[in-house]
C-alpha cells in the first residue's frame, strides 16, 4: 500500500502543482499567441506581484489570496504601460537584427529584477500565514481508508483559485466581445483588422491580461514558495515550456501543458531527487521545440481531421 | 585613409602598452579587446547571419573549462588549452546546431538560452570533472606583468578582424547575409542554408571558444557561474554588438570599450554598484528603441540627431 | 521531350487538399501558363516543385529525375529558379549585392559572380540601379529584380509567380520582353498569373487548375474557348 500511497500523493501534488503552473503558463501563451511577441520579462512580472503581496502583508496585514484583487489590476496597468510605451515602438524600428523584441524583454526583465534587488535585498522573503503548513487528510473524511493521502491547505485553496481565475478567462475570451476579439486578432491580425477589430488596442490589452494573470499566479504562489528577485528566471522558463508544450496561443494547450509539466516534476521530486527538476525542464522544453513545435493541441488537432 | 584605419589602429594599441600604464588600465584594456573578439564572434551569427544567439556564454565556457581541465585533470599547462579548444569547440558547435539551428528566429534564441543554463548547471554538477562549483583555479601564473597577456589577446582580436573581414567579402558572407533577410528566398537560390547556418556558428563559436581559453589563462580562476553566466557573458556579448553596432566591421570594439568602461565605472560609484543590472538594462532598452543597430550601425540616426541640435 | 514531369501529385495539410491528383508536363523551351481562381492551388503547386513541399502523393521528375522530396537548395542546383508572389528582395542589399549572392552559385571566384551578376541586371535592364539599396525599390523594379536573381543562378527552367501583378502599361510591356528575352535562351518557363492578356499572349500551352483539380490543359486558344475554364472564372458559362 507506501507504494500506492506515494505515488497517488505524487499525482495529487502535481495536479496542484500543474493547476498553478497552468494560470502562468495561459498569460505567456495569451501573449505569445496575439502579439507573436516573446516575454523573456513574464517571470520579473510575477515576481513583482509577489512583492507587492509581501508588501499588502507586511504592512496591511492582507492575506495574498486578497491581494490578487489589488496585484492583478496593478500588473495588468503595467502590461499595458510596458507595451505601450516600449514594446510597440520597437515593433516599429528597421532593425537588422529580428529578435529586437525578446532583446528588450530581456532589458526590461534586467531592469525590473535589479530594481527588486535593490529595493528589497536579495534576502528570502516568505509569508507566514497561519495556514501555510495546514493540510486536509483524507483518513478525516473517510475513516477506513486504507491509505492515507493529505491536501496542503495553501496549495488545494491556489489551485482552486487558479481554475476559477482560468474558467474566468475561458468565458471571457469565448462569449464575450472583447474576448472574442482578441482570439480573433491571434489567429489572423489582418482579418481581424479588416472585421473592423482595434488590433493595436487588443495587443495592448493582452499584455495588460497576460501580466495580470501572472501577477494572480504569483500571489497565488505566495503562501508557498520563498520570494527572492531573481525568481522570475525559473518562471519564465516554465511558462515558456508550458507554452510550447501546449501549443502557442492555445488555452486548453497552456492547461493540459501546465498539468502535465505539474506531474512530471512532481514525479522526478520523489523518484529521482529534487535536484534533477530544473534539468527536466529544460529537456522537455528542448524537446517540445523540437518534435512537437505545435504543441499538445497540434497533435490533438491532427488526430481529429484524421489525416 | 580608411583603408589603412586597421592597420593604424592595431599600431596604436600595439604600442599603448609601451607607455607604461598601471596594472589596472592594463587589466581593462586586455578586457576590452577580449570583449571585442567575443563581440565580434557574435556578430558574424547574429548580426551578419541572422541568427541570434542567447547562449554564446556555452562556448566561452566550453573553451575555458578545456584549459581548465587540461590543467586540473591532466596536469598539463592550461595555455595547450587554446589550441586544443579550437577542436572541442568546433565539436561542440556541430553538435549544438544539429539540435538547435533547425529552430527559426525567436526559437533559435530560446533554444540557446536554455543550452547556455544546461552547461552551467551541467559544469556545476559533474564535480568529478569541473569541481563543480570549487572551480578550477591554476596555481602558477605564467607572468606577473600583463603586457604579455595584452599582446597575446591583441594577436587573437587582429586576427579574428581579419578572419571576419574576409569572410563577410566572400561568398560566405553573402550567403550568411541572404540567410538573414530571406531565408526562404536563399533556399531558392541554391542555398544549402542548414550547412551555412552551421559554418556561421562552428566559427562563431570557436572564436568565442578561444576567448573563453584565453580568460582561464589570464585570470587564473574559473567557475560554472562565471564562465557559463547568462548575463554577464551571453548578454554582454549580445549588448556589446548591439551598442556598438549590428553587422559593421567596428561596432563590436566600439560596443567592447562602451561596455567595459561603463561596467567598472559603475562598479566604482559605491550607490550605484548593485544597480548595476539596471543600468545595463535601461541601456540596452534605449538602445533597441532608438539606435537598434548600433551606434556603428545607426551613425547616420546618430549623425542627424546631433546635426539638428547644431542647426538651433 | 519532356523537361518537368508532374505526375498525380496531391498535397493534403491536414485534411484539406490544396492540391487534387494533378498531372502536366513542360516542354523543353517553351513557356507554360498555370492558371486558376484564387486559391485554386497554383502557388501551392509552385511550392511542390520548388522542394518548399514534399508532395502527400505523386513524384515530380525534372529531366526524369525524381525530384520530389529535395530541398529547394538542391532543387535549384537541379536547375530550377523560382521567383516570389510575394516578392523577397535580400532587403538590405543592393541591387547587385542580391544578384552577386545569387551568382555565386555557378561562379567560381567573386570576380566572375559580379560579371555574371552584372551582365543578368543588364538583361533585366536594372543596371542603372544596380548600387540602389533594393528595400527603395519601386514594385516593378522589385520584380525585375526578382526575375534577375533567380537568372543569375543560370537555371535551365524559371518558375515565375506572378510577375506581372501590380505592374502598370509600360512595365508590363517591359517585363514581358524579358520574358521573351528569356525564352529565347533556351530557359523553359512555368508562369503563374492572373494578368488574362498577357498569359494568353505569350505562353505556348497552359494548364488550369480550380479547387486544387486540372480541369484543363490546351493551347491558349483551346482554352480561352473552354466553358469549364470560363466557368471556373466567372461562375457561369457566358452565352456568346
Amino acid at each position: 500500500m507506501p507504494k500506492l500511497e506515494v505515488f497517488l500523493q505524487t499525482l495529487i501534488s502535481g495536479l496542484l502543482l500543474g493547476g498553478l503552473y497552468a494560470l502562468i503558463g495561459l498569460g505567456m501563451t495569451l501573449i505569445m499567441g496575439v502579439m507573436k511577441i516573446i516575454n523573456l520579462a513574464h517571470g520579473e512580472l510575477m515576481m513583482v506581484a509577489m512583492y507587492i503581496a509581501y508588501v499588502l502583508f507586511t504592512f496591511f496585514q492582507m492575506d495574498p489570496y486578497l491581494s490578487v484583487f489589488v496585484a492583478a489590476p496593478v500588473l495588468f496597468i503595467l502590461g499595458i504601460a510596458l507595451q505601450k510605451f516600449l514594446i510597440n515602438p520597437v515593433l516599429k524600428t528597421d532593425a537588422i537584427i529580428p529578435e529586437n523584441q525578446v532583446i528588450l524583454t530581456v532589458g526590461i526583465g534586467m531592469v525590473l529584477a535589479n530594481l527588486a534587488t535593490i529595493i528589497f535585498t536579495s534576502n528570502y522573503r516568505s509569508i507566514p500565514v497561519d495556514y501555510a503548513t495546514k493540510a486536509w487528510y483524507l483518513s478525516d473524511i473517510w475513516k477506513a481508508s486504507p491509505i492515507e493521502l493529505s491536501l496542503s491547505v495553501p496549495w488545494t485553496v491556489s489551485f482552486l483559485i487558479a481554475i476559477v481565475i482560468t474558467v474566468c478567462l475561458w468565458m471571457f475570451l469565448a462569449k464575450t466581445d472583447l474576448g472574442k476579439s482578441i482570439r480573433a486578432t491571434a489567429q489572423d491580425n489582418d482579418a481581424a483588422l479588416l472585421m473592423g477589430v482595434n488590433v493595436g488596442k487588443m495587443r495592448v490589452i493582452t499584455f495588460g491580461l497576460g501580466s495580470a494573470l501572472v501577477g494572480a499566479a504569483g500571489c497565488l504562489l505566495i503562501p508557498i514558495y520563498y520570494l527572492y528577485p531573481d525568481l522570475g528566471g525559473q518562471f519564465t522558463l516554465i511558462a515558456f515550456v508550458i507554452t510550447i508544450l501546449g501549443g502557442l496561443g492555445s488555452t486548453i494547450g497552456a492547461i493540459i501543458g501546465g498539468l502535465i509539466l505539474g506531474i512530471f516534476e512532481s514525479m522526478t521530486a520523489t523518484y529521482a531527487g529534487m535536484g534533477w527538476a530544473p534539468v527536466g525542464r529544460f529537456v522537455i522544453f528542448i524537446a517540445a521545440l523540437i518534435f512537437i513545435p505545435g504543441g499538445i493541441v497540434s497533435l490533438l488537432k491532427r488526430k481529429r481531421l484524421g489525416k | 585613409m580608411k583603408k589603412y584605419l586597421p592597420l593604424i589602429l592595431l599600431a596604436v594599441f600595439s604600442v599603448l602598452p609601451l607607455l607604461g600604464l598601471s596594472s589596472y588600465v592594463m587589466h581593462i584594456m586586455i578586457f576590452v579587446i577580449m570583449w571585442a573578439v567575443i563581440g565580434m564572434a557574435w556578430n558574424l551569427l547574429g548580426g551578419y547571419c541572422g541568427q541570434v544567439s542567447f547562449g554564446h556564454a556555452a562556448f566561452f565556457g566550453i573553451g575555458a573549462y578545456t584549459s581548465g581541465i587540461l590543467y586540473s585533470k591532466l596536469g598539463v599547462s592550461a595555455w595547450w588549452g587554446m589550441p586544443l579548444s579550437l577542436l572541442v569547440v568546433t565539436a561542440s558547435s556541430l553538435v549544438i546546431g544539429y539540435i538547435f539551428l533547425r529552430l527559426r528566429g525567436p526559437f533559435f534564441a530560446l533554444g540557446t538560452l536554455a543550452m547556455g543554463v544546461i552547461l552551467r548547471v551541467t559544469a556545476e554538477n559533474l564535480t568529478a570533472f569541473t569541481e563543480g562549483d570549487l572551480g578550477i583555479m591554476i596555481r602558477e601564473r605564467t607572468w606577473v606583468e600583463k603586457i604579455w597577456y595584452y599582446y597575446i589577446i591583441l594577436i587573437i582580436a587582429a586576427c579574428t578582424f581579419y578572419l571576419i573581414k574576409k569572410v563577410v567579402e566572400s561568398k560566405l558572407g553573402y550567403y550568411f547575409v541572404a540567410i538573414r533577410e530571406d531565408q526562404d528566398a536563399a533556399e531558392s537560390l541554391g542555398i544549402n542554408t542548414t550547412y551555412y547556418k552551421t559554418v556561421a556558428l562552428c566559427l562563431s563559436a570557436v572564436i568565442t571558444g578561444l576567448a573563453g581559453a584565453f580568460y582561464t589563462n589570464y585570470m587564473g580562476y574559473i567557475d560554472p557561474k562565471v564562465v557559463f553566466a547568462l548575463h554577464d557573458i551571453s548578454i554582454v556579448a549580445i549588448m556589446v554588438v548591439m551598442v556598438g553596432g549590428v553587422a559593421t566591421y567596428w561596432g563590436p570594439l566600439v560596443g567592447s570599450v562602451i561596455m567595459v568602461v561603463l561596467a567598472e565605472v559603475i562598479r566604482s560609484i559605491p550607490k550605484l554598484g548593485t544597480a548595476h543590472h539596471t543600468l545595463f538594462g535601461i541601456l540596452l532598452i534605449v538602445i533597441i528603441i532608438f539606435l537598434p543597430n548600433g551606434i556603428v550601425g545607426d551613425y547616420k540616426k546618430l549623425k542627424r540627431f546631433f546635426g539638428v541640435r547644431r542647426a538651433l | 521531350m519532356s523537361l518537368l514531369e508532374v505526375k498525380n501529385v496531391s498535397m493534403f495539410f491536414g485534411g484539406l487538399a490544396a492540391i487534387s491528383n494533378v498531372s502536366f508536363s513542360v516542354q523543353k523551351g517553351e513557356i507554360l501558363g498555370l492558371i486558376g481562381p484564387n486559391g485554386a492551388g497554383k502557388t501551392t503547386m509552385f511550392n511542390v516543385v520548388n522542394g518548399f513541399y514534399n508532395p502527400t502523393k505523386g513524384e515530380v521528375y525534372f529531366k526524369d529525375k525524381k525530384i520530389s522530396g529535395y530541398k529547394p537548395y538542391q532543387i535549384c542546383r537541379l536547375g530550377i529558379a523560382r521567383t516570389f508572389q510575394v516578392v523577397k528582395p535580400l532587403q538590405r542589399m543592393s541591387v547587385l549585392d542580391n544578384v552577386i549572392a545569387s551568382a555565386f552559385l555557378r561562379a567560381k571566384s567573386r570576380a566572375q559572380a559580379e560579371e555574371r551578376a552584372i551582365e543578368t541586371i543588364k538583361f533585366a535592364g536594372l543596371y542603372d540601379n544596380r548600387n540602389v539599396i533594393s528595400k527603395g525599390l519601386p514594385l516593378g523594379k522589385r520584380k525585375k529584380l526578382e526575375i534577375a536573381r533567380a537568372l543569375a543562378t543560370q537555371p535551365e527552367m524559371i518558375l515565375l509567380d506572378e510577375s506581372f501583378a501590380g505592374l502598370n502599361p509600360s512595365e508590363l510591356d517591359d517585363s514581358i520582353g524579358i520574358i521573351k528575352k528569356i525564352k529565347d535562351r533556351g530557359i523553359t518557363i512555368m508562369i503563374i498569373e492572373h494578368h488574362m492578356k498577357v498569359i494568353m499572349s505569350i505562353s505556348d500551352r497552359i494548364v488550369v487548375l480550380n479547387y486544387g483539380e486540372k480541369i484543363a490543359e490546351g493551347t491558349p486558344y483551346e482554352i480561352g474557348s473552354n466553358p469549364l475554364v470560363v466557368e471556373a472564372y466567372l461562375g457561369e458559362a457566358q452565352d456568346a
